[in-house]
């Protein structure tokens, strides 16, 4: 076997874990399978190639590449820019749609349809404004660095990872160690009870918004700094982010990141055991490894 | 000129029909069952396929083209997605409602997965032609042909409507609702509650896989791109529209909601210079995306809403004077989507 798959598989599977991360978050504390977060990704990534190339036609100068790096500071601005920019389109999705379903006391799989909904239209207005080719943040191509071992990767990959790396810590640090989160995880036991002691659970659904939105557009603009913008990207990466957040345990940071390698690395694997064209169905087969063998995640608990 | 319109009629309903046979097998598994699949267009692309393989002409590029008749075809076509559906529910149906989602919208993407990468079966990307269309010898009169295509599409939806409205009445029915609104009471009962969800979901499957294959014979082509997620989408809205638990509703809504959207396209195509219509074609999917929230979230029961459906043994009762019973068990019955 080739040692590159460790790579590989470390690439995809800390962007499946960051987006995995999001809709671990969101179900948790909303309560239901939220099919439009492959299109935040989406969102994020296209909303950063718009300011950045804002950027690089307002300054030119932004769009020299940095170090060894593949994208010029006008990529890291706009990706802090999409972050906000992101949380603020799922903040308006919730005030237009969700909001209003759960006030109206929808059950869950009409807040699942209506996500549903969503989707298609985020990614049908992504398709309608950049139309579907395929974009980039730079032409520049990279040479991939021998790391020893046989393993090769280039300094965009290794940037993406200590990303991934920073967020994940920060996260789980955020969840445990401050108010806002210990709020969220009361939420999460039990959203009645923690309205009864005083926690705005209004306020607690905002930051879990504002937290996967702003994960997603990282997990998009590093998706797209290592393959390429797409409308369908976040889509076709919905069902490893939903095996992602089951197996790692809905509710885990920590499950969610270490499911998302997990996941990562078996599709990295499948590419090459039995080639590519059958990438898609891993997340699959490991979905349903899980839903039938430990239902409640690896990092769970039964229900 | 008329000729040409009713044509154009009998075409557009004929397409719509074939999607109202999709939604009455959608209606089986969630309106009836509470059953959420979000998979649809896999069911309706094994049906399709299946009957596809046992119908067309032998093709060496290929296993089978074994030039069956289409009604062995349209058979196979709902058998082989009704064992499928059953497979599939029996490794998910004990699932949480959104878990099933999930599992089932895996099941669509690796159909279509299969669809694309099995060249052996499948075709591959160019899919599968050659299709035999019913009435084919009567192709040179153009309004014939399409009329009798019509005929046997309203002849099938008739058929599935009613053999499902009995079902529905039929204690079997009755139980799917019981276990639908409250499972616990229905368990009390004895009712397996498993075992009732699985058939509710093979049968739904196996009219969904019905009404694949009745689309490709009408088509006379398939094509992986055939069953893409926009086409659960476009059930699931046809459903919610019409009203979902109710069969009429299922029909109902396939027909408005592929009024709107062929309606749609041809405004696209007269308003828009050739250059702009994929993009223009990307709105008329925002457009059916955000009708299909407003209808969740304005009118969640849909144009006709859940029929409610009484054993008849209280219909008996209720047109006796003095019943006290009636009113209560109908209530007991209605819609539970907005509690």
């Amino acid at each position: 076997m080739n040692p590159q798959v460790i790579m590989d598989g470390l690439v995809a599977g800390s962007m499946i874990g960051l987006g995995a991360v999001g809709i671990t978050l969101t179900y948790s504390i909303l309560r239901f399978a939220n099919f439009a977060h492959g299109e935040l990704i989406s969102w994020g990534a296209y909303l950063a190639l718009a300011v950045a190339g804002l950027l690089g036609s307002l300054a030119g100068g932004l769009t020299t590449p940095i170090g060894p790096f593949s994208f010029g500071w006008a990529v890291p601005i706009a990706a802090i820019a999409a972050v906000a920019l992101n949380g603020g389109l799922a903040l308006l999705i919730d005030w237009l749609l969700f909001g209003r379903l759960r006030r109206q006391r929808s059950t869950i799989i009409i807040l699942v349809m209506a996500s549903f909904g969503a989707a298609l239209t985020l990614r049908s207005l992504l398709e309608f404004i950049f139309t579907s080719n395929p974009a980039y943040y730079s032409k520049a191509l990279q040479i991939a660095m021998p790391l020893g071992g046989g393993i090769r990767a280039t300094p965009d990959q290794l940037l993406s990872l200590g990303v991934a790396t920073v967020l994940v810590v920060a996260v789980h640090l955020l969840l445990t160690r401050t108010a806002i989160g210990r709020s969220m995880r009361a939420v999460s036991e039990n959203p009645q009870l923690s309205g009864v002691v005083g926690i705005e659970v209004r306020q607690v659904i905002r930051v879990v918004w504002l937290l996967g939105a702003g994960l997603a557009a990282v997990a998009g603009v590093t998706a797209g700094l290592l393959v390429q913008i797409r409308p369908q990207m976040g889509f076709d990466l919905l069902l490893p982010l939903f095996a992602a957040s089951i197996l790692g345990g809905i509710g885990s940071v920590p499950g969610a990141m270490i499911a998302g390698l997990i996941v990562g690395f078996s599709e990295a694997l499948a590419v090459q055991l039995i080639g590519a064209e059958w990438r898609a169905a891993v997340a699959f087969v490991v979905l349903v490894a899980v839903l039938l063998l430990r239902p409640q995640g690896l990092f769970g608990r039964a229900e | 000129m008329s000729v040409e319109l009713i044509g154009y009629g009998a075409f557009f309903l004929t397409m719509a029909l074939t999607y109202a046979i999709i939604a009455l097998g959608l209606n089986v598994q969630w309106g009836q069952t509470g059953l959420f699949n979000v998979g649809i267009a896999g069911f309706v692309a094994i049906g399709a396929y299946a009957s596809a393989l046992l119908t067309t002409p032998d093709d060496p590029a290929r296993v089978g083209g074994f030039g069956l008749p289409i009604v062995v075809g349209w058979i196979g076509g709902a058998l082989a997605a009704s064992v499928a559906s059953f497979l599939i529910g029996a490794l998910t149906i004990r699932l949480r409602a959104d878990y099933l989602a999930i599992a089932t919208f895996g099941v669509a993407v690796v159909v279509q997965l299969c669809a694309l990468n099995l060249e052996w079966l499948t075709g591959g990307p160019f899919g599968i032609g050659f299709i035999p269309r019913p009435f084919a010898e009567l192709a040179g009169d153009p309004l014939l042909f399409s009329l009798l295509n019509l005929a046997i599409l309203v002849a099938t939806v008739a058929a599935t409507y009613l053999l499902l409205e009995r079902l529905a009445r039929s204690p079997w029915g009755r139980v799917l609702r019981a276990i639908r609104e409250d499972e616990q009471a229905a368990l009390a009962l004895g009712k397996s509650a498993t075992k009732f969800r699985l058939q509710a979901f093979a049968l739904g499957g196996g009219i969904m896989g019905l009404a694949g294959a009745a689309q490709a014979h009408f088509i006379g082509f398939i094509a992986p791109e055939n069953y893409i997620p926009m086409l659960t989408f476009q059930v699931w809205a046809m459903l919610i529209v019409g009203g979902s638990g109710n069969n009429r509703g299922a029909i109902l809504g396939a027909v408005l909601v592929w009024g709107i959207w062929a309606g749609s396209a041809g405004a696209i195509s007269a308003l828009f210079p050739p250059g702009e219509q994929a993009r223009a074609a990307a709105l008329q999917i925002v457009m059916i995306g955000v009708a299909l929230c407003a209808i969740l979230l304005f009118r969640p029961r849909g144009i006709l809403g859940e029929e409610r459906v009484v054993s008849r043994h209280l219909g008996k009762l209720s047109a006796r004077p003095n019943a006290p019973a009636t009113p209560q068990a109908q209530e007991g019955t209605s819609n539970v989507q907005n509690t």
